[in-house]
């Protein structure tokens, strides 16, 4: 049957048809519908959110020592926080197949960075695969573990934004059981104490030469001949850019581009003039065929490295067409949804005259005007930590004017550590849980706070309170969100305190309690004064008429399960609409 | 080697645009094409402008459309037409709902943008597609009477659209949908 299936749902669909039993993720923009695709085969393989990266690598890693296929998901940032076992990854995969998928975000779509992740197969010197659309997805799955078993090595497959969220046909196929390979315990390959690893770095480099050898030959590299004076090489997503840039070309498509298949590429540019390398973001393979000596081609020199490119921009880089006419018009930027529990902190911070260092989730978009809200956002945790480094730079008082805010997905994923850095280091901190109970920003999914697995059990439910009470922070409480007088009560309080202090504030997501949503609230137009106060929560659902009063969107506004408008304005001109 | 067709739906998070390009792609797919679609998802969705592309044909390659490559450009927002009008190819057909939502962010309406369409865009169809989804009983609708006006400028059978909406959309909003379908066909034809 061909269907059309999403590069995401590809990889799960893979990893159903080739045999995989364990798959773990953290979830991550473009990264995180594969695990939610995964969880329709859970009767064939177990699969479950882990609270960061580095936490689901090391299950991943565990469930190959067992001995069966198993596969690991994260954005490409989320690497990063796994890099620590993916460095020392080096003997998994002999056991049963590993293979860890990257989805990286060219043009940073959903990203703090653009960092290219194919540099990190050769800095932990493992295979990488870089399929183009959602059959060789498919289909280069079931490849990956093969080279992974083969070879005895974790493998890295590499997907980015477009390629994961791009549907394509794909033909499905059966799932074909692969069998448990039963556990041996040897400790020169899994304990790496340095006399062992030292032997191991050896076979790395002689399995990296192995790989190569095998990669000029695989069929995931592949030359597609056309006219015979244009000569083009390109991998992943860029292929299919550069395909429609050069209908006509002879291409070297490469599948498997790591360990780089020299000899193949070497034979390819002999024919011709010049070479053009289509590759997004960083100059990889143009690096690899450079130091090898063949040196013409031209690549980074003419095509963008900043940005995700299309057949268009690759064409014009290459002196094809113009740049587009495009109109002027204002931006619309992603902002709060109507109804998120997330206003009120950022509106009573702002209204208070209180930074903050903030995290990765929706709540970033407390940044946006009117709310203002935010001084810092790098990367998953570094609000609490930020936090603290202020106050030691500029002194004790400086956390009144600082707080630190993050989600709740965000503060289990690494927010944890920091709130007790911030305990025991006698740090003034303020920190503010935006507990909306779900990992909103990647379409809700569960973690160790909301008491729920991803496939779909009930299970534990971490308590933030009992944990910030156990590390020493002795004034932590819950605060409801939709209380706009309760919100700055507490944020008061909390910045008040000299010691370290954590501010809880419930409040669903809006989008998880669609059900609860009831008619908009209303303007006594009568009453407005066109003070503007309400319009300071940078509600999507709040406008000015021409008068400058406000109108609320029937549309958007989600009725009492927020309100919030109706507590700021100071002349009482919102309202429920009257129950008839 | 029969051309890719490149259709290209703008618009703002929460209309349903996505809904639209899925059933637009299940109609291709169902008359034996190559196809493929794109879309960003993630901070598209938090009332953001959000585009979704799709490319059909016997073989299509990059799952994006390229700049004024576009044989059909769908809008279901004014402002969101003109953000992306670069993408319509010479001679290709806009289709734009009339509906104005303010960008979070500003207080009011821009008031150069009827302007705008009307001098890149002189062509355009343009309807309420609101008004007709509210005709059609549910104002969420508005992507099915979409679907419906741009279906007048693509050469699939009123029949296999319906086929694709009925597939598509919960069992209970089947009768609106196709009736804010039929609403949108007859609009857009004119």
């Amino acid at each position: 049957m061909r269907v059309l299936l999403s590069g995401n749902e590809a990889v799960a669909r893979g990893c159903y048809e080739h045999g995989v039993k364990v798959a773990t993720a953290y979830p991550g923009t473009p990264s995180t519908e594969i695990l939610e695709n995964i969880v329709r085969y859970k009767d064939d393989i177990y699969c479950q959110w882990s609270p960061n990266e580095k936490v689901a690598f090391e299950v991943a890693m565990g469930a190959a020592f067992g001995g069966v296929r198993t596969m690991v998901a994260m954005k490409h940032v989320g690497l990063n926080v796994a890099a620590d076992p993916l460095m020392t990854s080096t003997s998994v995969g002999g056991d049963g197949g590993f293979v860890i998928v990257t989805g990286d975000d060219p043009g940073m779509h959903s990203s703090q960075n653009e960092q290219d992740n194919r540099y990190y197969a050769k800095f932990a010197k493992i295979p990488l695969v870089e399929p183009s659309d959602s059959q060789e997805v498919k289909d280069y799955v079931g490849a990956a573990f093969e080279i992974s078993e083969r070879f005895g090595t974790p493998v890295l497959f590499r997907l980015t934004t477009r390629l994961c969220h791009a549907k394509t046909p794909v033909e499905l196929g059966e799932r074909t059981e692969v069998e448990r390979k039963e556990y041996e315990k040897d400790t020169t390959l899994r304990v790496v104490i340095p006399a062992h690893a030292r032997r191991l770095h050896v076979k790395v480099e002689g399995r990296l030469k192995e790989i190569a050898k095998f990669a000029e030959t695989s069929p995931l590299n592949r030359v597609e001949e056309g006219d015979p004076s244009v000569g083009v090489i390109s991998s992943g997503i860029a292929y299919q850019y550069a395909r429609d840039a050069f209908p006509d070309a002879t291409f070297l498509k490469l599948g498997l581009s790591f360990p780089f298949p020299i000899e193949l590429a070497r034979k390819f540019c002999a024919r011709f003039e010049t070479v053009y390398i289509v590759e997004e973001n960083e100059p990889f393979v143009e690096e690899q065929l450079r130091y090898a000596g063949i040196t013409n081609v031209v690549g980074k020199e003419k095509v963008p490295l900043c940005g995700e490119l299309n057949q268009s921009i690759v064409a014009r880089s290459f002196g094809g067409g113009e740049e587009p006419d495009r109109a002027a018009v204002a931006p619309r930027p992603p902002v709060l949804c109507p109804g998120c529990p997330h206003r009120s902190t950022f509106f009573t911070l702002n209204r208070l005259g209180i930074g903050a260092t903030s995290d990765i989730g929706c709540y970033t978009l407390g940044v946006m005007p009117p709310l203002n809200g935010i001084d810092t956002t790098i990367c998953m945790g570094a609000s609490i930590g930020n936090a603290l480094g202020f106050e030691k730079a500029i002194g004790r008082d400086f956390a009144k004017k600082m707080v630190a805010v993050i989600g709740d997905s965000t503060f289990v994923h690494s927010g944890m550590t920091g709130l007790a850095d911030a305990a025991y280091n006698k740090g003034a901190t303020t920190v503010i849980i935006l507990d909306n109970s779900i990992t909103a920003m990647t379409g809700h999914q569960d973690h160790p706070g909301t008491g729920m697995t991803l496939m779909g059990e009930p299970t534990t439910k971490l308590d933030y309170i009992a944990l910030a009470k156990s590390m020493g922070v002795k004034d932590a409480r819950r605060v409801d969100a939709f209380d706009m007088e309760a919100v700055k009560v507490a944020i008061k309080d909390a910045t008040d305190n000299p010691e370290t202090s954590l501010l809880v504030m419930e409040g669903p997501c809006a989008l998880m309690v669609r059900k609860t949503w009831t008619k908009a609230f209303v303007v006594d137009t009568e009453k407005c004064t066109a003070c503007g106060m309400c319009l300071r929560l940078g509600c999507p659902a709040i406008s000015r008429d021409e008068d400058g009063k406000a109108v609320i969107d029937p549309l958007f506004c989600v009725g009492e399960v927020c309100g919030m408008c109706a507590q700021v304005c100071p002349v009482e001109c919102i309202s429920a609409p009257a129950k008839a | 080697m029969q051309r890719t067709t490149n259709v290209f739906i703008s618009g703002v998070g929460g209309q349903g645009i996505l809904l639209a390009s899925e059933i637009l792609s299940d109609v291709a797919l169902a008359h034996g094409l190559d196809v493929k679609k794109s879309e960003v998802h993630g901070m598209a969705q938090r009332g953001g402008s959000v585009v979704s592309h799709v490319r059909f044909g016997e073989k299509v390659y990059s799952p994006v459309i390229a700049e004024r490559e576009a044989d059909l450009l769908v809008s279901f927002e004014k402002m969101e037409a003109l953000r992306w009008i670069h993408y319509i190819a010479p001679e290709g057909t806009v289709v734009v709902n009339d509906q104005e939502i303010v960008p979070s962010g500003m207080e009011r309406y821009p008031e150069d943008i009827d302007e705008g369409l009307s001098r890149r865009a002189p062509n355009a169809h343009i309807i309420d597609a609101l008004a007709l989804a509210n005709e059609a009983g549910n104002a969420r609708a508005v992507n099915t009477v979409m679907l419906g006006a741009f279906s007048n400028y693509l050469e699939f059978a009123e029949e296999d659209w319906k086929k694709a909406i009925e597939a598509r959309v919960p069992p209970k909003t089947v009768e609106i949908n196709l009736k804010a379908f039929a609403l949108g066909r007859e609009a857009g034809a004119r």
